[in-house]
């Protein structure tokens, strides 16, 4: 499986490039942010205030922004981000469970990255797939469904 | 063209994906044509076919035969015993009501269904802009551009009596006609995709199932108010949704059912694609807003509202999925054929999404103001495990939960709010009697303090408190008057909350206080927990 972020900074020429693809409009930020985590993996400081300087907007709202979303990260995080639901259809069908089998198979707290930067584990709000309750998204793949057993051999096809 | 004597629908909705049915449409393609049988039988991948827990399922016609829970080492068997030998492969159409053969048709699936805003999930394929036109997609702003002027369009919305589906119940007609009699520029069309109310998960099955219905709907919101410009905000955790979209609009572009001067009629509409980052408060309409400026999604104050001053500070028209796919059809058929749905009040259907404790988990379209026994005892297949009912929450997280005496009261935009409850985005969360009002409305609660945006006080030290407050009586730290304050509290960010957020966070604890409310004085005054869910 291919990872969709990499844990290392961005090169302003690629910042560069990605305000140039949206005309430098502040008004696609959310946009912009999307595109240079994904590049990035995170938005570091660096990449904050480059794309501050290439909008010509305060890098007080540039921060705003990322750390308004919680899809936007400004720290670095694993190359596979383990998001958990624990709204209310997921409580409901044991994702207690989930939350539990997952620390235990990973080692780390919830909000923790793994030591060797593979597995970052974290809660999300709903993902929306409430008919195959509890879900969990990694990078961009869901599963649904899920019971405490079927954690290991999920996380198999990543380790 | 080309007929077959059978099609095998694969379900293509993101919870079918995630069970693999990809796996098995392709194994099916590769098995039907090994057979010698691909020029008698066309697989398609559709959307959302609605038993979302008993992924994947395929459909196959004209029988309308159900298989569920199909694995590519099914794939075989089912050529080989149905569509060659026509024997319906019995293991696999679940517990049948009758002689081992499970309809689609069926109460269980469609029987009391209406589906207008699904009339396409699960029966064409989404990616094919041609199986769209073939039902009749299209032609509704074809209608409008060619033979209505706009304000005749606004008329029959209006008179069709659509409310907006995405949880305000706002009449869509009155809506579009503040944007149509402002006097700008430039106006513009939202699709509010921004589906983020836990336990709903229809306008991703809507988008993902049937995406030029949004297509077709904004355009004709556009004409009707003058607008050229559309943009549907997405959540961007939706990747199939954003997907199909994508390729939609450039079908549509290609065949100039988008762009400029469509059916040579003058009118031009282009529609782009925002996705969100991840917040529950870009729901709200002015959040979204803020968001697609580039923003933090933080709700405006209103007056002014978007119809008169919305994206850009321009005249704007904001409305959900759903009730942007109800669009075609009513200008189609007329409002007259819509209001023969429903009630009189609220006509038309309501997409709902069945979750939790219900033995058919999933998609379902009914005619509005049905009662909640109906859709969990005669769709929903009941209560699993033997267990009973306890009560359901009606309209998501922000809704309020209801007990078992009011399984009977119909559902609908305005009767619901009569209980204390609301119909908001039609989720539909059933518990059963072995969980703990405590612990759920922590759950409820640790939802709202996250999402709040920070923006307003009693929103944001409300959440806080509300949840700060549940916790403890979770924990056996309860005290008398909580249960007071919870409620004086709850009623205090209902009136002074900026957005619907603060606004609906306390629905839950109220009605859970009002109908359950022994259970809270038990973890209070006695330190018991009657189901022994929480940690006291």
């Amino acid at each position: 499986m291919e990872p969709a972020a990499k844990s290392a900074g961005v090169c302003p020429a690629k910042v560069s490039e990605i305000l140039a693809k949206y005309s430098r409009r502040p008004d696609a930020l959310v946009s912009i942010l999307h595109d240079v985590q994904k590049e990035a993996g995170y938005l570091s400081e660096e990449a904050i205030t480059e794309i501050a300087s290439g909008l010509d907007i305060p890098v007080s709202k540039v921060y705003g922004v990322a750390t308004f979303y919680t899809l936007f990260s400004t720290k670095p995080k694993g190359q596979y981000i383990i998001r958990v639901c624990e709204n209310a259809p997921c409580h409901v069908l044991g994702a207690k469970a989930i939350v539990e089998a997952l620390e235990k198979e990973l080692g780390i707290p919830m909000g923790g990255t793994t030591s060797d930067g593979k597995f970052t584990l974290e809660y999300t709000s709903c993902l929306g797939v409430c008919g195959v309750a509890p879900a969990i998204m990694i990078n961009e793949a869901v599963y649904g469904n899920l019971t405490p057993e079927r954690v290991p051999l999920i996380l198999k096809e990543y380790k | 063209m080309e007929f077959y004597r059978s099609h095998v629908l694969v379900c293509g909705g993101t919870p079918c994906v995630l069970e693999g049915c990809k796996g098995v449409r392709d194994a099916l393609i590769a098995e039907v044509k090994r057979r010698g049988l691909d020029r008698e039988v066309k697989v398609v991948e559709t959307g959302c076919l609605g038993p979302c827990d008993l992924g994947p399922v395929i459909v196959v016609y004209p029988e309308g035969t159900l298989y569920q829970k199909v694995r590519v080492s099914d794939v075989p068997e089912i050529v080989e015993q149905h569509l060659l030998k026509g024997r319906v492969v019995t293991r696999l159409v679940g517990e049948a009501p009758q002689a081992g053969v499970v309809k689609y048709e069926e109460p269980t699936y469609l029987g009391v269904q209406e589906r207008i805003v699904l009339r396409n999930c699960g029966v064409i394929d989404p990616e094919s802009i041609e199986e769209y036109i073939a039902r009749d997609g299209y032609r509704a702003l074809a209608k409008c551009l060619t033979e209505m002027k706009p304000a005749d369009v606004i008329e029959a919305v209006k008179k069709s009596g659509l409310v907006g589906r995405g949880g305000a119940a706002f009449p869509t007609g009155l809506k579009w006609s503040f944007t149509a009699n402002a006097d700008a520029d430039q106006k513009y069309i939202l699709c509010n995709a921004d589906e983020g109310e836990p336990g709903t998960f229809k306008d991703r099955l809507i988008l993902e199932g049937d995406p030029h219905s949004i297509l077709e709907g904004m355009a004709i919101a556009g004409y009707a108010v003058g607008a050229n410009k559309g943009f549907i905000y997405v959540r961007g955790e939706y990747v199939l949704s954003i997907e199909r979209l994508g390729k939609a609009i450039e079908q549509a572009k290609a065949l100039g059912l988008l762009g400029s001067n469509i059916f040579g009629s003058g009118f031009s509409f282009d529609v782009e694609i925002r996705k969100g980052a991840g917040a529950y408060v870009c729901g709200e309409e002015t959040g979204l807003i803020e968001s697609i400026e580039g923003k933090r999604g933080e709700p405006r104050i209103k007056p002014p509202y978007p119809g008169t001053e919305g994206l850009y500070g321009k005249p704007t028209v904001v409305n959900n999925v759903e009730t942007i796919a109800n669009i075609p059809p009513i200008l189609l058929n007329g409002p007259d054929w819509f209001r023969q749905f429903g009630t009189e009040r609220c006509p038309g259907t309501k997409v709902f999404t069945l979750t939790g404790d219900i033995t058919n988990k999933g998609l379902i379209e009914v005619p509005m103001g049905i009662t909640l026994r109906r859709v969990i005892y005669e769709i929903g297949g009941g209560i699993p495990g033997g267990r009973e009912f306890k009560m359901a929450q009606t309209g998501g997280t922000s809704g309020g939960c209801l007990p078992k005496e009011l399984l009977d009261v119909p559902m609908d935009y305005f009767t619901l709010p009569e209980h204390g409850s609301a119909l908001g985005s039609g989720a539909l969360l059933i518990m059963d009697d072995s969980h703990c009002i405590v612990d759920i409305a922590e759950c409820f609660m640790r939802f709202f303090e996250h999402e709040s945006c920070g923006k307003c006080t009693p929103c944001r030290e409300g959440t806080a408190r509300l949840h700060e407050i549940v916790a403890k009586i979770a924990r056996g730290e309860g005290k008398p008057g909580d249960l007071e304050l919870l409620d004086e509290l709850g009623s205090v960010m209902q009136v002074s909350s900026l957005c619907g957020l603060g606004q609906a966070a306390p629905v839950p604890i109220k009605t859970m206080l009002k109908y359950f409310r022994d259970e809270f004085e038990a973890h209070i005054n006695d330190r018991l927990c009657p189901t022994g869910t929480c940690g006291i």
